[in-house]
């Protein structure tokens, strides 16, 4: 595949210095300065000195990593350009960490042939990050039919879904993976039966029935996910679940990954903060599928990626309008926002141990896991680098590791930093986060995409 | 909520109506004594009082409901409150208009208070945080979440029928005689709002419910309802039943997917003239109507004079009355025959 077309790389100073953090990559934390020269990392070391004429960004009590990868990201373009743009998503996502996203194919047309994903290529030239498309793996996602998907690869596509929506019918999954294990690429599912979720709008259990709104049962992604790991098994093609949120399907995913199955994960940082508790407020920001769970599950989630098990952290970032949102919650569109507040919310959910609601008076939990930093990075980096292609024996573009010449897209995160989220911070052309008026700890300080600082000290710099 | 509140709530601040966990027994008293004052309002030759004069009371029932509206309505007349109504098929939500636009409306209009009736869970709560304090909000029926007005008049309906087994003047019952009285729900237990409200209310009184329903029809998770027992078995509680609260099955239940079929759930069920001659003489039988004859009441049942419907819903007005009151007329609560 060829590196992406972006006009961004001009933007970059000819040599930029990181000075003063610790650096975290996948070969460990140590305590380094690192000199950017032309868009690729040039040296790597203590106290390095400042070359002339270089762009400095002070990262003394901060973590020098490789930019966050979002597998999972809603960029609402074309089609839904009051919710998000390409651009506006791209600069909420380099503020939050990342320096490259998946762009999830459910927009309006969707991302089901050619001619939308050169379309969504070429508003990507000027996003502030890099964009992955991913396609659609039926037409007009509507599981009938499969959509071209080698055509789509061959334009760089390599992850298909229909996401928003599973593949109900198991017989046009079965044939896809058949397929799509000719062209290299992987299928992720959202895993909803949709006979089993009916018209459910949080998750069944104790608060659905207090509160009569009608739920989203556990077992309409279990279903799911045990169908998908059948027919996986049957095919031998490559298979990433989006967004597990069930211990069930954590049981499920520990089986087949011991049996030796093609099949990664991911989990989102809401699903890990966040329970059906909340919804006890009827406030549609709340509404997400798959629904935020209860307490058990959070666990279990948390667990799961504590083990590895879980392969990586995705924000499912899905932007809606307040006319979507403001609105009875059974005509509410499901979805948050998540780009940029990741880090802190990944943070003190998996390294802190902080019990629902995170962000919203939990206190710390000792019963919950704590990921070490360098773990933590690598579930929101170099792990979801590989799972999108883009990975350091892949395109080698993301997920580091930060030495000379490699690719320098970078984060420089604030592990300590407290702050609140006002609606003015949002980069996101939508207001739908649950986090707004919550005090988070953990902050993204800098980002650099291919050389150029696109954040410097929490402002986006286009 | 309700079915949930573990611990006494607090004292109603009286700026909102919207759940029964609202509620603490004194309010619930409190309320119950006002409305037997307003049920006397209402036996005048000109029943009406002056309470809530120049007041504006607005209904916004977005779900079909003619009974529920025009009790509030003639509840605020009586309180000589001006009414507004809007429901859905005769307003702007039927051109594309939000609610919460719709709401907008609604306020800069003047109302003091406007009745929220909505088909989705948790609607009069949305609308009582998007008009702030500015606008009590009464729950008119919210979803399968909950209906405190009926759960009050169902109260206020069994308050009056154990005063009359007492032999004593309503005035002076109380809600003693709440305590360890046995109630069974029976029915849709799972998609009632009545119920999630009645469980609550009678919890707080210290009554025994029991529900009576097939497992399609009860909610997912019954954890932390305070309820005496579950039962799918109706023959095996009516013996032993003080009040026997029928809920009204959505004919569309019967098409196969939460039960086989309406002659079935009849069967299982419905409170037949049989059934009726096991409950005790001084039993008594509520339904929130509307009923349907044939599939969980029998058609000789609802003239039975251990069925209280026609009552309750006499005693629906008495009791908004006295919602509307408390909720328009804060610390005026002594003033209810001025004028």
């Amino acid at each position: 595949m060829a590196e992406p077309r972006r006009r961004t790389t001009r933007r970059a100073p000819r040599v930029l210095v990181l000075r003063g953090g610790t650096v975290v990559d996948e070969g460990g934390a140590r305590r380094a300065d690192v000199v950017v020269r032309e868009g690729r990392i040039d040296a790597v070391g203590p106290d390095l000195g400042v070359p002339g004429g270089a762009t400095v960004l002070e990262a003394d009590g901060c973590l020098v990593t490789p930019g966050f990868v979002d597998l999972h990201c809603h960029l609402r373009q074309p089609g839904g350009e009051t919710a998000e743009t390409v651009v506006s998503a791209s600069r909420a996502a380099v503020l939050g960490g990342f320096t490259a996203v998946v762009a999830m194919p459910n927009t309006e047309p969707a991302i089901d042939q050619a001619s939308v994903v050169r379309e969504v290529q070429a508003l990507a030239e000027d996003a502030l990050c890099e964009v992955a498309v991913a396609g659609a793996i039926t037409v007009g996602r509507a599981g009938e039919r499969l959509a071209p998907l080698g055509e789509m690869a061959a334009l760089g596509v390599r992850l298909f879904t229909d996401d928003g929506r599973g593949v109900q019918d198991g017989g046009v999954l079965r044939r896809a993976l058949d397929y799509a294990r000719g062209l290299g690429v992987t299928l992720a599912e959202h895993c909803e039966d949709e006979a089993i979720a009916g018209a459910g709008l949080m998750h069944e259990g104790v608060w659905s029935s207090r509160l009569g709104l009608p739920g989203r049962p556990a077992a309409a992604e279990e279903a799911m996910v045990a169908r998908d790991l059948a027919l996986l098994r049957a095919t031998g093609g490559r298979l990433h679940l989006l967004h597990l949120s069930s211990a069930g399907s954590f049981r499920l995913l520990a089986a087949a990954k011991a049996e030796g199955l093609a099949v990664t994960a991911e989990v989102t940082p809401h699903h890990l903060a966040l329970t059906d508790a909340c919804l006890a407020d009827f406030d549609p920001v709340w509404k997400v599928h798959p629904p935020l769970r209860g307490g058990a599950d959070v666990a279990a989630a948390r667990e799961a990626c504590a083990s590895g098990l879980v392969d990586a952290l995705a924000t499912d970032h899905a932007p809606h309008p307040p006319e979507a949102k403001e609105v009875p919650l059974d005509e509410a569109a499901p979805g948050m926002l998540g780009l940029q507040t990741a880090w802190p919310v990944a943070l003190a959910a998996l390294h802190d141990g902080v019990a629902p609601p995170v962000g919203l008076g939990g206190e710390p939990d000792p019963g919950s896991p704590r990921l070490d930093l360098v773990r933590l990075v690598g579930l929101l980096s170099w792990q979801p680098a590989r799972i999108a292609g883009l990975g350091p024996e892949q395109v080698g573009t993301q997920g580091g590791p930060i030495v000379p010449g490699a690719a320098a897209n970078l984060a420089v995160l604030d592990p300590a930093c407290r702050w609140r989220l006002e609606a003015g911070a949002l980069a996101s052309l939508s207001r739908n986060s649950p986090w707004l008026g919550a005090t988070l700890t953990g902050r993204v300080r800098h980002t650099v995409v291919a050389g150029e600082p696109v954040v410097v000290d929490g402002e986006a710099q286009r | 909520m309700s079915p949930s509140s573990a611990s006494p709530a607090a004292r109603w601040d009286r700026r909102h109506l919207l759940s029964v966990a609202d509620l603490s027994r004194d309010d619930l008293v409190e309320l119950l004594t006002l409305s037997e004052r307003f049920a006397e309002v209402g036996r005048r030759p000109i029943p009406k009082v002056p309470a809530l004069r120049g007041r504006t009371v607005g209904t916004v029932f977005v779900e079909a409901s003619t009974r529920t509206r025009l009790s509030f309505e003639t509840a605020a007349r009586r309180l000589s409150a001006d009414v507004l109504s809007f429901t859905a098929s005769s307003s702007s939500l039927t051109k594309g208009e939000s609610l919460r636009d719709t709401v907008r409306t609604i306020e800069a209009l003047g109302v003091d208070c406007v009745v929220v009736r909505h088909g989705c869970a948790g609607v009069p709560t949305q609308v009582a945080r998007w008009l702030g304090d500015r606008v009590a909000v009464v729950n008119g029926g919210d979803g399968w979440h909950e209906h405190p007005t009926q759960a009050l008049l169902d109260v206020s309906t069994l308050q009056q029928a154990l005063a009359a087994r007492a032999g004593v003047p309503v005035e002076e019952a109380g809600v003693e005689g709440f305590a360890g009285l046995r109630v069974a729900i029976v029915g849709d237990v799972g998609h009632s709002r009545v119920a999630r409200s009645l469980v609550g209310l009678l919890a707080v009184l210290g009554a025994k419910v029991t529900l009576v329903a097939p497992g399609s029809l009860l909610p997912a998770s019954l954890e932390g309802w305070p309820l005496a027992g579950v039962s799918h078995d109706l023959d095996a509680v009516l013996g032993d039943l003080d009040v026997c609260y029928l809920l009204r099955l959505q004919t569309e239940r019967g098409a196969g997917r939460f039960l086989p079929s309406l002659r079935e759930y009849r069967e299982c069920f419905g409170l037949s003239a049989k059934r009726a001659a096991r409950l005790g003489p001084d039993a008594v039988v509520l339904h929130p109507g509307p009923m349907v004859r044939g599939v969980e009441i029998a058609e000789e049942v609802c003239e039975d004079p251990r069925c209280l419907v026609l009552q309750q819903v006499e005693t629906g007005v008495a009791v908004r009355m006295a919602v509307l009151y408390q909720l328009l007329t804060p610390g005026e609560s002594e003033e209810v025959n001025r004028g």
